[in-house]
């Protein structure tokens, strides 16, 4: 014990020294190297969430423009909107058939690769991993920022590509061949900047696998690792393992498209109605192969961290230990497992053969088994709780039946006899968009409400945010729920004026109008949480360190613990699971922290201070 | 004298350095420091890369109506002598770590160079291979069998550049790194060394399938 308290004073002592002669000496870092080219997990972690926050809003304001053109198709937009657009793209405020296309393959690309999973993985995986496994940082710092800073010029990239002659890439986010390869350049931009976000991705996910293995503190075994980690490290073998066949893929369509090669374009291709030239041979199915195999983990990859953060914030708020810990761990495992086989369930209505299709439908339905063990053990955590309803508690328990939707209404998509029906229509986006949408970005606001005052020292606003949550909730449903309607009426997902001219979509084509009300109205939504993030930043409630009572160890660290510096004071030692919350026999409070040791193994100190949890130590320096 | 060593070692590193555990030693559970789980995990990674691009010339040649034999229209010499050539990169590669680690600096500079030079060697023949090949107007735009030689030889032939160039900064910054942190210096070229073997490995599943078969 009192080996401790000196380790402590010593560690203190020379932190200390180490600021002062920072200060007399004048080495402080630099501007650019703390804030801009930064190696501290924490702010790359800051980066990582303003920059894909951005660009959330971004592919948002672009699903927004189309929303308008299918509610509203032939009329003219609101000058302003118009103005946004261009002539070129909108000529007398009429958004042009091939812009609406470049603006769904954009939405998508967007969407996928440059806001949910770097917000998920880099994000909350960068902030929160490190601290929660007790590390002073990841394993490899420069690395870290180094694919930050492969993943922003990638991102830029991309939306560099509205500006060449052709505009955007319109193919779809899964940019098929032969329409991609015969495309304008911006496709080879989109190619390229793929590139660098496969990079990005890659050098993450080795730096967070092991980070995970190589520095987790003294004590902290596998089975006592949060659900979060657990979710973070899979995430990571998805990404480490399932991106290499795509950048194998964009290597080919590159050289396609730059150096005449055929590996994906068919002999006697007919374009507008000439011959193209080419050696032929090739086959485009390989590109869907290629590319599902990567986008099928992918969709893991856009859940899992979610699924973590939910862990988390449910552990936290019904106050008692996650149901099922192992279970979860071992389904997670398994889905990590299965999603490397279920891709071509994309790919039914390709003429693939019925062995191929009875094999994935096979393996489609086996996945959803450890789904669903996730998401009852989560469910059965609520049982005999008394919970919280703080607000990420509330974007949490709407997670569970949002993302249950979307889960259930994907099995009719996976077997290939219901597929026929559903195959490319609206049901298939409102199937995925529950998933990510009320499913995976729930989640990452539960993270940002939770994660925040170990960030900033600072709450957000309960009631502002509360505004936000009921008004997320109500009209994402509004936008999603109407597109299963539609497409079991067999409305094709790509029209550029919602389905107008085909008389079967005749019966549902009035709730285009109430899809594209509900996402003007999520747009407004959205406002609360932009002002209340960063007025919260300078003007928020300031808190202790460890706010919501927590278990896990970074809420064991300093309130916003400073830069440059590691994160830990003392190196943490881990003594017990994650999530010994309502510890029977435990009358001091609802919950221990793992770092705190057992009471009965060290004797107690018989004068002195003795034995603080951390909490008790927060309460004492606030 | 303490405050003056810490003053130059700021003067020349920039900024105060956050000590990272198993950089260098192995953390004693897992029985690996952390550059060497990081080039194993990076070269799985590649088996992915590679493995995408073997399945497509395994699915593009079972799918077309003829497919020429690759010693029809390779050079088979050559490239055998590419094979031996980059297996004895291998050689010198695993040399020159042993002598760093038995303290030899001279002798593990000149397996390093050894293993540069062989590296050179590889891309001067690979070099010859193409420019006849392009000579006959063979390009990747020419059919399947071509584009799928020019990719896969390609990119084995930029993952030896790139190996290359760290055995090239390795060699330059021998001295200094080996005075001032000898087994991270160590470390750095065993784990150059592992990615040296993989690409050594994917010549090794290159060379029949390309050139024999």
């Amino acid at each position: 014990m009192y080996a401790r308290d000196a380790q402590r004073t010593l560690a203190e002592a020379l932190r200390v020294a180490d600021e002062e002669h920072r200060d007399q000496g004048g080495h402080r870092p630099s501007f650019i190297r703390q804030y801009v080219f930064s190696t501290d997990h924490k702010w790359i972690g800051i980066q990582y969430a303003v920059t894909a926050l951005l660009f959330l809003l971004l592919g948002f304001s672009m699903m927004l423009l189309m929303r308008y053109q299918l509610a509203w198709p032939g009329q003219p937009f609101p000058a302003l909107l118009a103005k946004i657009m261009g002539d070129s793209n909108a000529p007398g405020g009429m958004m042009l058939p091939e812009f609406y296309n470049q603006l769904g393959a954009m939405h998508g690309t967007v969407m996928v690769f440059l806001a949910i999973v770097p917000l998920a993985v880099g994000a909350f995986g960068n902030y929160v991993v490190p601290l929660q496994i007790g590390a002073p940082d990841m394993a490899f710092p420069k690395l870290n920022m180094m694919s930050y800073w492969l993943y922003l010029p990638g991102g830029l990239l991309m939306l560099l590509s509205f500006l060449v002659p052709g505009g955007a890439p319109s193919s779809g986010w899964t940019s098929y061949p032969p329409l991609s390869v015969i495309a304008p350049h911006g496709q080879t931009i989109w190619i390229i900047g793929m590139v660098f976000l496969i990079t990005s991705s890659l050098l993450g996910s080795i730096n967070f696998i092991v980070t995970i293995f190589q520095l987790r503190a003294k004590g902290l075994t596998f089975m006592r690792l949060p659900f979060f980690v657990w979710a973070q490290l899979i995430t990571s073998f998805l990404l480490l393992l399932a991106f290499p066949p795509l950048e194998a893929a964009a290597i080919l369509q590159l050289m396609d498209r730059v150096a005449g090669t055929s590996f994906f374009m068919p002999s006697g291709l007919i374009v507008s109605g000439e011959k193209y030239v080419n050696a032929g041979g090739g086959n485009p199915l390989l590109w869907q192969h290629l590319f599902w195999f990567l986008a099928h983990p992918e969709v893991y990859v856009l859940i899992l961290p979610g699924m973590g953060i939910i862990a988390e914030v449910i552990a936290n708020n019904t106050r008692k230990p996650l149901w099922g810990y192992r279970s979860l761990v071992g389904a997670g495992i398994f889905l990590g497992f299965m999603s490397f086989v279920v891709w071509a369930h994309h790919m039914f209505m390709t003429g693939m053969g019925t062995a191929i299709s009875a094999f994935f439908q096979t393996t489609t339905m086996i996945i959803s088994i450890p789904s669903v063990i996730i998401l009852t053990a989560l469910i059965i955590s609520l049982w005999g709780a008394s919970i919280r309803f703080t607000v990420p508690m509330l974007f949490a328990l709407a997670f569970l039946p949002m993302f249950g939707i979307g889960g259930l209404t994907g099995l009719p998509l996976g077997l290939a006899a219901a597929d026929i029906h559903l195959h490319d229509t609206y049901y298939v986006i409102g199937h995925f968009h529950y998933v990510v949408a009320p499913g995976t970005i729930f989640a990452m606001f539960a993270g940002i409400y939770y994660w925040f005052p170990k960030a900033t020292g600072r709450q957000m606003n309960e009631t502002l945010g509360k505004l936000h949550f009921w008004g997320s909730l109500i009209f994402m449903n509004g936008i999603f729920a109407p597109m299963f309607l539609q497409g079991l009426a067999g409305v094709s997902r790509r029209l550029y004026d919602g389905g107008e001219q085909y008389m079967h979509a005749r019966p549902v084509l009035h709730t285009n109008v109430l899809m594209s009300v509900s996402a003007f109205l999520l747009l407004a939504a959205q406002l609360p949480f932009i002002f209340n993030f960063f007025h919260s930043i300078f003007k928020g409630k300031r808190v202790g360190s460890n706010v919501w009572d927590a278990t896990t160890l970074e809420w064991g660290a300093a309130t916003a613990p400073p830069l440059g510096h590691g994160n830990f004071e003392v190196m943490p030692v881990v003594y017990r699971g994650p999530y010994e919350y309502s510890v029977p026999g435990h009358t001091e409070s609802d919950f221990i922290p793992q770092n705190v040791p057992d009471t009965d193994t060290p004797p107690a100190p018989a004068i002195g201070g003795g034995m603080l949890a951390p909490a008790a130590v927060a309460q004492k320096e606030a | 004298m303490d405050a003056h060593a810490a003053h130059a070692g700021h003067a020349d590193g920039g900024h105060h350095e956050i000590e990272i555990p198993y950089t260098v030693h192995a953390r004693p559970d897992t029985g690996v420091y952390n550059g060497k789980l990081g080039i194993w995990l990076f070269l799985a990674s590649e088996v992915m890369l590679f493995g995408a691009l073997f399945s497509t010339l395994v699915l593009l040649r079972t799918s077309a109506p003829n497919w020429p034999r690759g010693a029809d229209l390779l050079n088979v010499p050559l490239a055998t002598l590419n094979t031996f050539v980059l297996i004895a990169s291998s050689v010198t590669v695993i040399l020159a770590w042993a002598h760093l680690r038995l303290g030899n600096l001279g002798k593990g500079k000149l397996y390093l160079a050894l293993t540069l030079l062989c590296g050179l060697g590889f891309m001067v023949i690979k070099t010859i291979e193409y420019t006849t090949k392009f000579a006959a107007h063979h390009y990747p735009s020419s059919d399947n069998f071509y584009a799928t030689y020019f990719v896969l030889t390609g990119l084995h032939g930029l993952h030896v550049l790139g190996g290359m160039i760290v055995f090239a900064y390795l060699l330059l910054t021998a001295d200094k790194w080996y005075a001032q942190k000898r087994d991270q210096f160590t470390n750095r070229v065993e784990v150059t060394g592992l990615y040296w073997h993989f690409v050594d490995l994917v010549w090794i599943f290159l060379f029949p399938i390309l050139y024999l078969l």
